[in-house]
């Protein structure tokens, strides 16, 4: 399935916070993290998710330390903070408020069709 | 793709081919380290990354050469991840140029790039000798200097408007326009007959290079003159076109010093030389590469230029708030002189070329802040020392009458007026959360006409009202 560019891109902060509200991560697991979670329907470009993570960490949500890999080369991890946390919760609410207005108005679309359909026999009768 | 050798089961990998995925992540690493927008630290990130993903891709069983190709591929282009970290470091100097470089057309065409200089070359020496074909003539600098003022412009303007009607691709009506405004003001210039020492022909020296430069606009917009965004880019790159025009003179004066005294060691007197040829025509071939070195190097100059401003808005809003005391109270009763209208008159232009220049760089968006209160006192108090001008103007009117010098500064200082009391309206409105800056810059891009029809009525009719005194 593919997923607009729109879509991906305004959902790609909220997912990098989600991720990491389970817990310090770093880059490379985050984005196998997104392609589990996703089913494989989000494909990122990698190389992007970098210049996102230093974005969240400048607004303070997310900070990051130097550590090493069990590889032993050098590796920069991530961790939420409590303010990643709030935007987070904030997040989930306007996500919550897009996806409720849209099941509701396909679910009127259904309803009026229905809605009309009877109208119509009625008026045939 | 040629395949790597592989070992016996065919996993694992041989010193060379590890060797060669070395090099090839050096390699790479060097060119995403070259882009502008990332940083050391981000190198190591992005190349922790791409080991971690080539190891995955490896132990599922591709060559370490493929594995690094697939891998960089997942990462994505280099110009666009560059892009991005540009964007969230926004502090990183070098920004614009990153941002600059998305948007340049000419981008992935290396001959056009390569092209340029040698037009900017061709045009600058085109410059350079234009100002010496007079002499061919028997015009020489130093006895016809009323012709070489009159026509200063038309020496390098010309080349400025063909590079930039070349660079954005003008349309043939646009080169006509160009072309044909150019021979108008040469007309124009030499075809009065002018009196000797008049204030007709010192006005046509002042007034067509802004006719002229605004000429140059058309071709700098590549004829999209309706283009608001297009005239504030005009108006931005007339200012850094200044600044760099002034370092290349800084340098060029230093240059002409250390000429002249080296050749005096040797009992050569090069004065004459640096007179007749290296200042007039360093100056000419200076203005078009100026102007290259704007459009080539945006960004320096564009994080240069807000500091400047920030740094002289607060010292001219000092300096007017002292004029609007000092003129009250030395009022003698008399008309204002001559000199002091013209040199109130210079700081005004100064203080709207600052006002103009603070919104150019400004990001719309903005809140205001202090920046902004101060400059709404500079602009107000320029309004004030504004109409201290005007009076000054009308009052030696009232007492010597009409001559063409106090026509045009009255044309021009009402002009002035119009445009600081609305640009103080806007402001203010600003200040108080009821407009964006958007609007502030927008009165200014549609004030840029006015110019151009005052230059162009002062050197068209004045002579003849004036009959060319």
């Amino acid at each position: 399935m593919y997923i607009a560019k729109d879509l991906v891109a305004a959902s790609a902060a909220p997912m990098v916070l989600g991720i990491l509200a389970d817990g310090e991560s770093y880059g490379y697991a985050i984005l196998a993290r997104v392609r589990v979670l996703s089913g494989g329907h989000i494909e990122w470009t990698d190389g992007l998710l970098y210049p996102l993570l230093h974005r969240l960490e400048e607004q303070g949500l997310v900070e990051a330390t130097w550590g090493t890999a069990e590889n032993g080369r050098k590796r920069k991890y991530y961790r939420i903070t409590p303010r990643g946390r709030d935007s987070l919760a904030e997040h989930r609410r306007q996500w919550r408020a897009v996806t409720d207005a849209l099941r509701e108005t396909w679910g009127d679309v259904k309803g009026a069709a229905a809605w009309s359909a009877r109208l119509a026999e009625g008026m045939a009768t | 793709m040629v395949r790597a050798p592989r070992g016996r089961d065919g996993n694992v990998t041989t010193p060379d081919d590890e060797a060669g995925f070395e090099a090839q992540v050096a390699q790479w690493r060097e060119f995403i380290l070259g882009r502008r927008g990332v940083s050391a630290a981000d190198a190591d990130e992005l190349e922790s990354h791409l080991r971690d993903q080539a190891a995955d891709l490896q132990a599922s069983g591709l060559a370490p050469d493929e594995a690094f190709l697939v891998a960089v591929k997942r990462l994505g282009a280099q110009d666009e991840i560059s892009r991005e970290f540009a964007r969230v470091h926004s502090d990183r100097l070098w920004k614009q140029l990153v941002l600059s470089g998305a948007r340049e057309v000419d981008k992935g065409r290396p001959d056009r790039t390569r092209r340029e200089i040698w037009i900017v070359v061709g045009l600058a020496a085109l410059a350079a000798l234009a100002i010496k074909l007079p002499s061919l003539v028997g015009l020489y600098m130093n006895d016809q200097f009323e012709f070489y003022a009159r026509n200063a412009s038309l020496f390098f303007l010309p080349s400025l408007a063909a590079y930039f009607a070349w660079k954005r691709r003008a349309s043939g009506r646009t080169v006509g326009v160009l072309v044909a405004s150019f021979v108008a003001g040469g007309i124009l210039a030499n075809a009065y007959p002018f009196a000797s020492e008049g204030q007709t022909e010192l006005l046509t020296a002042l007034h067509l290079p802004i006719a002229l430069w605004l000429v140059v606009g058309l071709a700098y917009v590549g004829g999209e003159w309706r283009s608001h965004p297009g005239r504030m880019d005009f108006i931005r790159f007339t200012g850094e076109w200044v600044i760099y025009m002034s370092l290349i003179a800084l340098g060029g004066g230093v240059f002409t010093g250390i000429t002249v005294g080296a050749f005096s060691l040797f009992g050569v007197d090069a004065f004459a030389f640096a007179d007749e040829w290296l200042l007039p025509c360093g100056a000419m071939g200076a203005a078009i590469v100026a102007a290259w070195l704007v459009e080539a190097k945006q960004g320096i100059i564009e994080n240069l230029a807000p500091v400047l401003t920030k740094i002289f808005t607060p010292l001219f809003a000092a300096l007017l708030a002292a004029l609007v005391v000092t003129i009250p109270l030395t009022w003698t009763g008399k008309p204002m002189d001559r000199d002091a209208l013209i040199v109130l008159d210079l700081v005004l232009v100064l203080v709207l070329g600052l006002a103009l220049y603070a919104i150019s760089a400004r990001d719309a968006s903005d809140a205001p802040g202090l920046f902004d209160r101060l400059q709404f006192a500079l602009v107000v108090t320029a309004l004030v020392v504004d109409a201290f001008v005007l009076a000054g103007i009308l009052g030696r009117i009232g007492e010597y009458g009409f001559t063409a010098n106090r026509v045009a500064a009255l044309g021009e200082n009402l002009i002035l007026l119009a445009n600081l009391a609305w640009t103080a309206w806007l402001a203010l409105g600003f200040l108080r959360r009821r407009r964006t800056l958007a609007a502030t810059g927008r009165w200014q891009t549609s004030y840029v006409p006015v110019y151009l029809l005052w230059a162009v009525a002062v050197v068209a009719l004045f002579p003849p009202i004036f009959s060319f005194a």
